[in-house]
């Protein structure tokens, strides 16, 4: 009898482990188009609305505990809020006349097609669910195929940049978000036009890694990074160009390498995402 | 499942892991304590380790885990994967030290978390990581180990709530059963 059970407990523990082996095993080694991904897409579809229902059901205890985080922060957020407004007004006031004599030479060089993000075919999207770990950064949404949001399209929120479509079903998205250690966007800084890759650092979502900057390159902190949004044929950007990726905070900038480390805190506030764009035309072309 | 085990028990061990699932990543995951989430899924796996034993323990850490990997479209087969160790882990505690007192689950729900927060990492570095990792991630292990150390014992007593109609063998139970039968376990009796 005892045998018994002990042959019995150990079977399933080793089937349960056999199992899951060689599901990480095929799962791993396959495309995206491979059967395994196909029934995770399917799974998804299924519980996406489940899912759905119980984000809205449970917002305001989400909203509640938010709140909470959100009091304790806001004293050192409002100080440094009213510190980044009053730069915010001397620069408007700078912008504003810096915006109209750019404006007139646009139309002067022809150059007016610089596309807005209403012509991207953003698509309005609520986010379900987040990935628990530390090591995916990936949220969910309440849009999909249905509402043309495909694979590789851009993600944005009102801060800026948030992420790529990685996998989509008819009524729900797969959103990897710019901090996912996947993730990685060519990028520019605004100011000098300078022009490297950003990467997250696992462990530090507040903290992006602007890689491949040449010790030469004059880079300081608070300037802003915006996508670059390669125009080339060949190897063509998911990104259109010039949406904000977020602010240099600090510059690692050792002898001994070749290229600096630029230290970006992202603009969006990856960690309380509720709701986001799906950019599903993002080179404006009005196809869909 | 254990060897008194019902179609009962199996039924709520069932609900419970998938509302215990969803309720971590539609409400939890997007909660920020101390910078981190915490993460229910080890605690509710080592919970019903430790009141059913270790069949199901891993049946349901198998169970949830693959939820995980299929809902998050995530890499199938990690979660499953520790979730069975841990679930298994704990059963096993429960059949061969029978622990009664107050601070096993806490101490079980510790340890569970780090099983899964690190064996969750050692399996991303073997499975390769394309980004530079910061230190500050074992900062966040060690945070949501604590974080989940702190809500163990609460969600062990809901988990226990839930199931203890459908328990063949309580531990409460036993341990009044053994304090009224002169200190003797029905384990030691068997």
């Amino acid at each position: 009898m005892y045998d018994k059970s002990v042959r019995r407990r150990r079977a399933v523990l080793a089937l349960l482990v056999v199992c899951s082996l060689i599901l990480l095993t095929a799962y791993f080694g396959e495309s995206p188009s491979s059967p395994l991904h196909s029934v995770q897409r399917g799974f998804l579809q299924v519980v996406s609305p489940i899912q759905e229902g119980a984000s809205r059901a449970l917002k305001p205890v989400r909203d509640l505990f938010g709140w909470f985080g959100d009091t304790l922060d806001a004293k050192e957020e409002r100080d440094k809020l009213r510190d980044e407004l009053e730069e915010a007004r001397r620069a408007a006031i700078a912008n504003a006349a810096a915006a109209r004599e750019a404006e007139q030479l646009r139309k002067l060089l022809g150059l007016d097609e610089e596309l807005s993000l209403d012509e991207m075919g953003p698509v309005t999207a609520r986010v379900i669910t987040r990935s628990p770990t530390l090591w995916y950064s990936t949220v969910s949404i309440n849009k999909g195929t249905s509402d043309g949001v495909r694979v590789d399209q851009p993600v944005v929120n009102g801060d800026g940049l948030v992420g790529t479509v990685t996998a989509a079903t008819s009524n729900s998205a797969i959103v990897t978000l710019i901090t996912d250690h996947t993730s990685g966007v060519s990028a520019v800084v605004n100011e000098s036009g300078v022009a490297g890759v950003v990467q997250p650092a696992v462990g530090k979502p507040d903290d992006l890694l602007l890689e491949y900057i040449r010790r030469g390159d004059r880079i300081e902190e608070g300037q802003t990074i915006v996508t670059a949004g390669s125009r080339s044929r060949r190897y063509e950007s998911l990104f259109p160009p010039g949406i904000p990726v977020g602010e240099v905070t600090k510059v690692d900038d050792e002898e001994v390498d070749v290229y600096q480390r630029v230290h970006v805190r992202p603009f969006a506030q990856l960690r309380r995402l509720d709701v986001v764009q799906v950019l599903t035309d993002p080179r404006g072309t009005g196809a869909t | 499942m254990t060897a008194g085990s019902t179609p009962k028990l199996a039924l709520r061990i069932a609900l419970l892991a998938l509302v215990a699932a969803l309720l971590e990543i539609v409400a939890v995951s997007q909660i920020s304590v101390f910078g981190v989430s915490a993460d229910l899924t080890p605690l509710v796996v080592a919970s019903v380790g430790l009141l059913t034993g270790s069949i199901s323990g891993a049946a349901v850490g198998f169970g949830m885990g693959l939820f995980l990997d299929l809902a998050l479209v995530q890499t199938l087969g990690v979660n499953s994967l520790i979730y069975t160790v841990v679930g298994y882990g704990a059963g096993r505690l429960r059949e061969l030290r029978d622990p009664q007192g107050a601070l096993v689950p806490i101490a079980t729900g510790a340890a569970a978390t780090a099983v899964a927060t690190i064996g969750y990492s050692i399996i991303q570095f073997l499975l390769g990581v394309d980004a530079p990792v910061s230190l500050l991630l074992v900062r966040d292990i060690i945070t949501t180990i604590l974080v989940n150390t702190i809500i163990a014992a609460p969600l062990f007593a809901i988990v226990r709530r839930i199931l203890v109609g459908a328990l063949p063998d309580d531990p409460a139970r036993r341990r009044r059963r053994a304090y009224t039968t002169g200190g003797l376990s029905p384990l030691s009796r068997a």
